[in-house]
């Protein structure tokens, strides 16, 4: 049997790797995009993880609520991140410096 | 026992392909290690027993987001030697938070009583006659019904948003166009004249 602590370490692990990846893929905005999936999976894990270990199935039908907002955005990112390189042919973060931020 | 053992192959496959989406040197290969991390989660999750979110992670996250992804990453051309630039300036500052968030999350899971609950137990199995899909379905339509209409509006949003972002309009183009069309009124279409019936030669 899988226990509580073997799954979410698993999950903590998963996120931090999502965490270094930010850090190490910072100028590829395709890649960010793919970690931020790789950290809502991480948190889905603790979601039913929990929801398994209390038999409450109220995690569950949250985490179907993640997935659904969590396509949303990769649609909507993938359709900015589209028409961002149509206007400057890079997709770099460094370029992206209009607002003087 | 096969259950323990199943999880830690799956888990070692998860983490190598976490591993292989961050580090990938081609956008390409990130997206098919992603590909490779849902499925293997959707195996755990079948392996602790929540199977429709198993499914729906497979059918969703590999069936349509990450063939999304392909095709936005093959349909860019991207310059990747400017993107890889710099690439180890920062590195040792991500494996070092990456570090340090494992080691506090284990903190607290491995220490005694720190969840709370008790972490090093199994969940309850469920019985033979049990469906996940059923009972998933019976509290979604009923306590949170409502939530999941918000959740239709808001994909039927991101759809009109992530096409309206995308279409574009080239000069040139004949197209037709309905305002003018609905405009339009008899008068300036058709004349009707009046003239004496034509005596046949």
């Amino acid at each position: 049997m899988i226990s509580l602590a073997q799954l979410l370490t698993l999950s903590g692990i998963l996120f931090s790797l999502a965490v270094a990846g930010i850090f190490l893929n910072r100028k590829n905005v395709i890649l960010l995009l793919m970690c931020v999936e790789l950290l809502l999976l991480a948190a889905n894990f603790n979601f039913i993880a929990f929801s398994r270990y209390l038999g409450d199935l109220n995690g569950q039908v949250f985490v179907f609520f993640v997935l659904t907002v969590a396509a949303a955005e990769s649609a909507i990112g993938l359709a900015i991140l589209v028409v961002l390189f149509r206007e400057r042919r890079s997709i770099n973060v460094e370029d992206l410096n209009t607002l003087k931020g | 026992m096969l259950i323990q053992a199943l999880f830690y192959v799956f888990g070692t496959i998860l983490v190598v392909s976490a591993i292989g989406v961050i580090s990938a040197r081609n956008p390409v290969f990130s997206a098919l290690a992603l590909v490779m991390c849902f499925v293997t989660s959707a195996a755990i999750w079948l392996l602790i027993e929540a199977e429709f979110l198993a499914v729906v992670l497979v059918l969703v996250y590999v069936g349509a987001v990450m063939v999304l992804f392909l095709f936005v990453v093959m349909m860019l051309d991207i310059n990747l030697a400017e993107l890889r630039q710099g690439f180890t300036r920062f590195a040792w500052l991500g494996w070092l938070t990456a570090l340090a968030v494992i080691i506090e999350i284990a903190g607290v899971v491995w220490a005694k009583g720190g969840l709370g609950v008790d972490a090093s137990r199994g969940a309850t199995p469920s019985p033979a006659d049990y469906s996940n899909t059923l009972e998933l379905g019976r509290i979604l339509y009923t306590r949170y019904a409502y939530p999941l209409e918000l959740a239709a509006m808001l994909l039927l949003v991101a759809i009109v948003a992530a096409i309206a972002l995308t279409m574009r309009h080239r000069a040139g183009l004949k197209q037709q166009d309905v305002g003018a069309q609905v405009a339009v009124r008899a008068q300036d279409r058709l004349r009707i004249i009046k003239m004496d019936a034509e005596k046949g030669a």
